[in-house]
This record gives C-alpha cells, structure tokens and sequence, in this order.
C-alpha cells in the first residue's frame, strides 16, 4: 500500500529555527494529530509536504509522488487549508468555488452545495464581509469539496466559537467514511486530537518526539497519587515524567506505565493511592515542560 | 474515550435497541457518525468482543453477541468498580463498616424512582 505521505530524514532550517531529521509516514485511511507548542515545527512539515518549501535534506514523498520532482501530480490530490493563504476580500464564495472547480476535475459540486448549507455560509457575499470563522469555513470548504486524497490542515479549529468548530469536526469525521483518504492536521486544541487522530505525531524544537497510535500513546501515560515522602531520585526515573509533593501527597506523572511500577513506588516509601489516565491535554503539557521527552 | 463506545454501546445492547444477533455499524460508519476516531471505535470493539458482548466474522462485521446476558456481567463488572472505588474512598475517610452503610443508604434514599424498591422507607 503507497503511505498517504512518507518523509525521511527530513530538515530545513531557517535562521531562528530548524526541523531537524524527521522519518514519518502515514497510511491511507489514516488520520494524525500533529501536536506542538508554538514554534515546534509543525507548519514547516505542512508546507514541506504540500510543497510550498523545499527541505535542505532529506526526501518527501506524498502518495507515492516524489517532491518537487512531481509536484504537479501530488498537487492535484493533496488539498491543503492553512490560515495564511489569502481568499479574495472582493469576490464571493461563489467565485471562488467556480475558480477552484475550473483547476480540480475532482470538483464535488454536491458535496460543496452540502457543506454550504451545513457550514451555514451566504456563497454570494464577498468574503470581505465574512467574519473570521466564515473565512475558515469558506477555506476549508474550498478544500474538502476537491475531495483530495490527503488533506493537510494547519490548525483548522483555531479561532473558532464552539458551534463553528462542532461544524468542521463534522465534516473532518466526514472524510473517515473513505477508507482512501487520509488527513494530517495539526492543532493546538488536544481534544480535536484526542477526538479525531488515529495516529498522533508530536513535535518539540524542531524534532519528532513521538510517532505512534493515539490509544496506545495515551495508555502509556499515568498520573499516579502517592502518600508519603518522594525519595530524591524518583524524579530521575527513566519512566517518570514529573514529580510534585504537596504536603503528605506525591503526584507523579508517569510517561511508560507498567503495573509492577506500583510495587517500586511502595519499596521506595511511597503509598499509591489512585492511578488515572491522562488526558492528551495533559501530556503534552507535561512533555514540553519536561523538553520534551515523551 | 474508547470507555464511552463501549459504554454506549452496552447500555443500546441492554435497553434492546440492538438485538442479539443484529449487526452493527462497521468501525468507520460508527467513527464518522460519532465524530470519533477510527483507532477509538476499534479498540472499543476488541473490548466489547473480548467481554463477549459482540462477536465479528472476518469478513461479515461485527454482530451483536446471542449471549444477551453479557451486557448484564459487562455493567456488573462497572458496578464492582465503582464499589471498589466507594471503599477506597470511605477508607481514605475513616468510615467503618456501618456509617458506609447508612452513608449509602442515604444516597438510596435521595435518588429518583429507579431505586432497587426492597427496604425502601415508606
């Protein structure tokens, strides 16, 4: 099966920042979360996959298209909504569907009157007049109704109120029913991710620190509830992320959980209390307030 | 997230919305109809079919289990859990034996109709 996309040893570097040796790939059929804080990198990958920047080393392919060799046959099946690029303030939605439409044969006219409707947009207004969630609408329609085969999305919820962005989860959970595609998007919003994501790819300064399957990558991580006094190495553990005494209470967050871990914790003077899951949310900040080890 | 497929999908099974025997939704279907991913509706699967609750047929689906009874032993085992959890609690608390008791009770006596009717106060 030809990966959706596949990069290796990728790098780019500008002069305040640089993407560093990054290997990933996806399936089709496959939606991946991509998550960082700012600055992590996760624009830069968008733009090198969709070709809108070269890497200094390293190779992309996208659907089996090698980039920049083949940008011209990658670029008919790959669709990309990123908020920097520039939709005309004086033409209307309309418009642009027709401009859009003339470029893809792909061009679903059903599927976009679909989410017109759904998306709740006036096509005949001119888009100077959209408020800044129509205008993401109003891109990611443009986007979706080609029906690429890989959709990359830079933060496609950002911004929006809270119906806006039920609306474009919708339409992403939409994309699933086609075992064919395959979506990448990143965003700072982890319960999107934690929602949607299949995969989940984690970036941190400019380096890959995690490639693997949502549920797996959230059953790794614990946050477990101690009594007692933490002994001073426990922070040192290779399978402890964070540890925080309150009083008598010693919370650890656990980045590799295994069950023998709880009789560790008791030799070392600690009771356990309660063991959780993490939320997403949770992880990430842990990880990158820990540089990034995940 | 996978818990509340699961729990979702075994409190349809016990109310009869899904009868034994009766397939349902492919993973995909069920992923983009509830806006969850594909990964979380299958791993929500494996756990209803190793409880026994669903069966899947390579190449068929997945079909609710004839054992009706599953979805009963799958909500015990919540049940058990959950008690487990109340004990820990009431340890943490100091409560013996008897103060749990009337502790429950209590919680018995405030909750809507549905209560189990034996030894209910009149």
């Amino acid at each position: 099966m030809i990966p959706a996309f596949a990069v290796q040893s990728l790098s780019k570097r500008y002069p305040h920042f640089a993407l560093e040796d990054v290997s990933l790939s996806l399936q089709p059929g496959t939606v991946m979360g991509l998550v960082g804080a700012n600055g992590a990198g996760k624009t830069t990958l968008l733009r090198l996959l969709s070709g809108l920047a070269a890497p200094d080393a390293g190779t992309v392919e996208v659907l089996g298209h090698r980039l920049p060799e083949a940008q011209a046959d990658a670029r008919r099946e790959v669709g990309l909504a990123s908020e920097d690029m520039r939709l005309y303030r004086g033409r209307s939605l309309d418009w642009h569907i027709d401009l859009v439409r003339q470029i893809f044969p792909s061009w679903d006219d059903d599927y976009a009157a679909t989410l017109v409707r759904r998306f709740d947009l006036k096509p005949q207004q001119t888009l100077g007049g959209y408020s800044h969630g129509q205008r993401v609408k109003a891109l990611l329609l443009l986007c979706l109704a080609r029906r690429p085969k890989l959709l990359l999305l830079d933060e496609p919820t950002t911004g929006l109120d809270p119906v806006a962005r039920l609306e474009v989860l919708e339409a992403l959970a939409d994309v699933l029913r086609d075992e064919r595609r395959s979506v990448l998007f990143s965003s700072h919003n982890t319960a999107d991710v934690e929602q949607l994501a299949d995969r989940i790819a984690f970036l941190h300064a400019g380096r890959l620190v995690a490639d693997a399957d949502k549920e797996s990558f959230l059953d790794q991580w614990r946050r477990v509830l101690c009594l007692g006094a933490a002994p001073p190495t426990l922070a040192a553990w290779p399978e402890v992320a964070a540890v925080r005494s309150a009083g008598s209470q010693v919370e650890v967050r656990v980045r590799a959980w295994r069950e023998d871990l709880s009789d560790r914790l008791a030799a070392a003077g600690l009771r356990v209390e309660r063991v959780d899951p993490m939320s997403l949310e949770e992880i990430f900040v842990t990880a990158v307030r820990t540089g990034g080890a995940a | 997230m996978y818990q509340q497929i699961v729990d979702q999908i075994t409190a349809r099974v016990m109310a009869g919305d899904w009868a034994p025997g009766q397939a349902l939704p492919s993973i995909r279907e069920l992923a983009a109809g509830s806006g969850v991913s594909v990964i979380t509706v299958k791993r929500a699967y494996e756990e209803l079919e190793r409880a026994g609750l669903i069966a899947t047929r390579q190449g068929k689906g997945s079909f609710v289990a004839d054992r009706p009874d599953q979805a009963r032993q799958l909500l015990e085992a919540g049940l058990d859990r959950a008690l487990d959890e109340v004990v820990t609690q009431a340890a943490r608390l100091g409560l013996d034996r008897q103060q749990l008791h009337r502790r429950l009770d209590e919680h018995l006596d405030a909750a809507p109709s549905s209560n189990p009717s034996e030894g209910s106060q009149s």
